[in-house]
């Protein structure tokens, strides 16, 4: 246990040990989810408020089910039915949910940087950030590494596969907190990570990013790509701008039938969902067995509950504590 | 504006003692004796009659008051963040006797009314507060505001800061326009195109904390665009809060030119980087962003070699439910008034005297202050001249703590920094208005 961090906020927060200890703590639970039963004993008595300050439905639907599987009480918190309609201002809202008690709290916001906000605002209670504007979504891409893991194998706790492993990025880099947290991870674990995507959507600078390429010609690093990640055009973020028109993204950067076909068999295909079938990939090859999407929302869950056994669990964040 | 005489509270007689008077001619080892509102008498070991008001000025510095080109006082429309009193409150603590307001209140400052209304509110405050007018009515950028009213008022600079004036062509009638009347142009220099809707500098950090950034570019086509009007019109132009290495390499070249331009620093821009947003706090937030450390050794350059003019504190108070909102969200601006001798003593490489020609005098002659425009503010501390001095001691170190400044706001960025650099004394129009760093009324 030694190293985890009190909230996880950024993939920054993990180091390598930790990304381990999540994925070994994970494979127990994927087990536990195929049991008759899902459900463990272990967070009982300890509540979790999920706060999205901006839609989604699979990531939290994902951690809801997590904690549930492990028997604690989660409190549900949509803005939409709730006083920051009156004029609460996010401090209020958490300050509010924290005096009714809580373990833990998950968030979700259109802004970057709201979750680290709200890490300085309490004391004795887990902030866990379950997607903040264009900055980090840690559990996404710890799920993609577990996803990953799971599709390659290899020895002892599956790490050493990923060393070296040419992982791509396609897409909307500039917008994506998903793209932000999986090159964080995947380069902590050795992986060689490239970029791609038009200039105008990758991020204005990649100093001291972890990256070995980025470049705007998807056909030229098909062939040698071992995991291949497509990202969603953010839209609500105004992205369209960035590009002339759909059509012409598509022609560049879409993973069509044909590109799906010059990837060595087997590679493996992710996608953060939810899935835009036309755009950033096509339709049938969102149904080949190689794209790992549902294999991802399912892994989702046992990733989730590692991260919340590993923020909660033994001791951690106790009623004591909390005093 | 009107010169300041006495004010009530001001006593009889008071003498400064002890300190080394420092303004344009130079230093000298010398006490000030005050009387009436002027100072009458400055010599060695002057005594102090029966009644008068001494202030020990040993190991300080005796300066002319110092001048704000750049405060947002945020009366009327923002008393909640900041008005004149608590802001001019501020403004002697940190040795200003002077502040130009800047317009972007609620209403703006762009009618003859509304500055009357400013002027009216502040007087009987503890600093000077000269109005900058809005260039544009509303600071809407469209049409231009009655600017021969309001220079008739005394309105010498004027700005649609927290703006820049968008059209090309607006800012070229503004310039000559204003040509006509003697009055400077101060341009908030950001292309709102290229800023769109940045909470930062876009940048190595904007990029990794997935923050929409503004680049360099924003503030450096302004200055280059208003450069190339100050050619075309001969008209005045100040450049508000440079930010950028490009920027003042673009006045370095104006200057050498020879074109009427001036520009001013804020202290966050020689102090503190972007890399401060990290934690994603927003008292870090303020427009134009923190840049880089490259930008950071531009504009301290551009202070050492006479380039940037001045030091303006663009003092923005905001008050905490604010800036307690999403990095994005949150209102950009910090305080200044208070930290801003103090970190440009503590900071900046430069004598005691070249910090003051850029806090005191150089600022009072572009705000059209000084003696040259009508005013009374930066002049040499001579028998005669008006009483309004600023007794710094550089060598005092203290610690900035939030919760002490005068401010209504508390959005320094600056709270647990040790400061060397103490403003002890202010005295306005010879009346010590913050005596041994405790603000008088």
């Amino acid at each position: 246990m030694s190293g985890f961090p009190t909230h996880l906020l950024s993939m920054d927060d993990l180091d390598v040990a930790a990304i381990g200890e999540v994925l070994r703590v994970a494979d127990s639970f994927a087990e536990v989810g195929r049991r008759a039963n899902p459900k463990v004993p272990t967070l009982r008595g300890r509540t979790v408020a999920t706060l999205f300050f901006e839609d989604s439905t699979r990531t939290r639907m994902s951690f809801e089910t997590a904690a549930k599987r492990m028997s604690a009480d989660v409190l549900s918190f949509a803005p939409g039915s709730s006083s920051v309609n009156k004029g609460e201002s996010l401090r209020d809202t958490v300050e509010t949910v924290q005096a009714i008690g809580m373990d833990a709290v998950i968030i979700r916001h259109a802004s970057s940087g709201v979750p680290a906000q709200v890490a300085r605002w309490v004391d004795h209670c887990a902030v866990i950030n379950a997607g903040d504007g264009c900055h980090q979504h840690p559990t996404q891409a710890l799920l993609d590494v577990f996803t990953v893991r799971q599709v390659l194998g290899g020895g002892d706790d599956g790490l050493a596969r990923f060393r070296g492993l040419r992982v791509t990025i396609v897409g909307d880099v500039r917008h994506s907190r998903v793209a932000r947290s999986q090159v964080a991870a995947y380069a902590a674990l050795g992986a060689e990570v490239t970029l791609v995507g038009p200039a105008t959507l990758l991020p204005p600078s990649l100093e001291g990013w972890p990256v070995a390429a980025a470049g705007h010609d998807l056909d030229a690093v098909l062939a040698t790509t071992e995991v291949l990640s497509l990202l969603r055009l953010q839209g609500e973020r105004g992205s369209g701008t960035f590009v002339p028109s759909l059509r012409e993204y598509t022609a560049s950067f879409g993973l069509t039938a044909r590109r799906a076909a010059r990837l060595a068999p087997g590679t493996p295909i992710l996608h953060p969902g939810p899935i835009v079938r036309g755009v950033e990939i096509a339709a049938e090859v969102a149904d080949l067995p190689a794209a790992r999407i549902t294999d991802q929302v399912r892994n989702g869950v046992a990733v989730r509950m590692a991260v919340l056994f590993l923020l909660l669990g033994q001791g951690r964040h106790d009623g004591a504590a909390r005093g | 504006m009107a010169e300041r005489g006495r004010t009530p509270a001001a006593p009889a007689e008071l003498v400064v003692r002890g300190g080394t008077v420092t303004d344009r001619s130079g230093e000298r080892r010398a006490d000030v004796r005050v009387a009436d509102g002027r100072v009458v008498e400055v010599g060695a070991d002057l005594a102090a009659g029966r009644g008068a008001t001494v202030l020990d000025a040993a190991g300080c510095a005796v300066a002319p008051g110092l001048v704000d080109l750049h405060t947002h006082l945020r009366q009327p429309g923002r008393e909640e963040a900041e008005t004149i009193e608590t802001g001019t409150r501020a403004a002697a603590l940190g040795g200003f006797t002077a502040v130009v307001a800047m317009p972007n209140t609620e209403p703006a400052l762009d009618s003859a009314e509304a500055v009357r209304s400013v002027l009216e509110l502040a007087r009987g405050a503890t600093a000077h507060v000269a109005v900058a007018g809005a260039i544009t009515v509303g600071r809407a950028g469209e049409r231009l505001a009655p600017l021969a009213e309001l220079a008739a008022l005394g309105v010498r600079l004027f700005t649609d800061d927290g703006d820049g004036v968008q059209s090309a062509g607006l800012m070229r009638r503004a310039l000559e326009y204003g040509r006509g009347l003697g009055v400077t142009l101060a341009q908030h220099c950001e292309d709102r195109s290229l800023a769109a809707g940045g909470a930062m500098h876009e940048g190595a950090w904007s990029s990794r904390l997935g923050l929409p950034g503004t680049p360099a570019a924003a503030e450096e086509v302004m200055v280059a665009r208003d450069i190339a009007l100050a050619r075309v019109t001969g008209g005045r132009v100040h450049f508000l809060h440079l930010s950028t290495a490009g920027s003042v390499e673009l006045v370095r070249r104006a200057r050498a030119e020879g074109l009427a331009v001036t520009a001013e620093a804020a202290p966050h821009h020689f102090t503190l980087t972007d890399g401060c947003a990290a934690g994603f706090d927003p008292v870090f937030k303020v427009n134009p962003p923190l840049r880089p450390p490259a930008d950071v050794d531009a504009v301290r350059a551009g202070l050492a070699d006479g380039t940037l003019d001045a030091i303006a504190t663009d003092h923005a108070p905001h008050a905490p439910e604010a800036k307690d909102l999403p990095f994005e969200q949150a209102p950009a601006g910090m305080l200044g008034l208070e930290t801003a001798l103090a970190l440009a003593l503590t900071e900046l490489d430069l004598p005691l005297a070249r910090v003051l020609a850029l806090l005191s005098w150089q600022p009072a002659a572009i705000a059209g202050l000084d003696a040259a425009h009508g005013g009374d503010q930066g002049g040499d501390v001579t028998p005669g001249a008006p009483a309004h001095l600023c007794v710094v001691d550089p060598g005092a170190t203290w610690t900035v703590a939030a919760t002490a400044l005068a401010s209504r706001s508390r959005n320094t960025p600056y709270a647990g920094r040790t400061l060397t650099g103490r403003v002890r004394h202010t005295v306005l129009a010879g009346e010590p208005v913050v005596v041994d760093g405790e603000a008088q009324r």
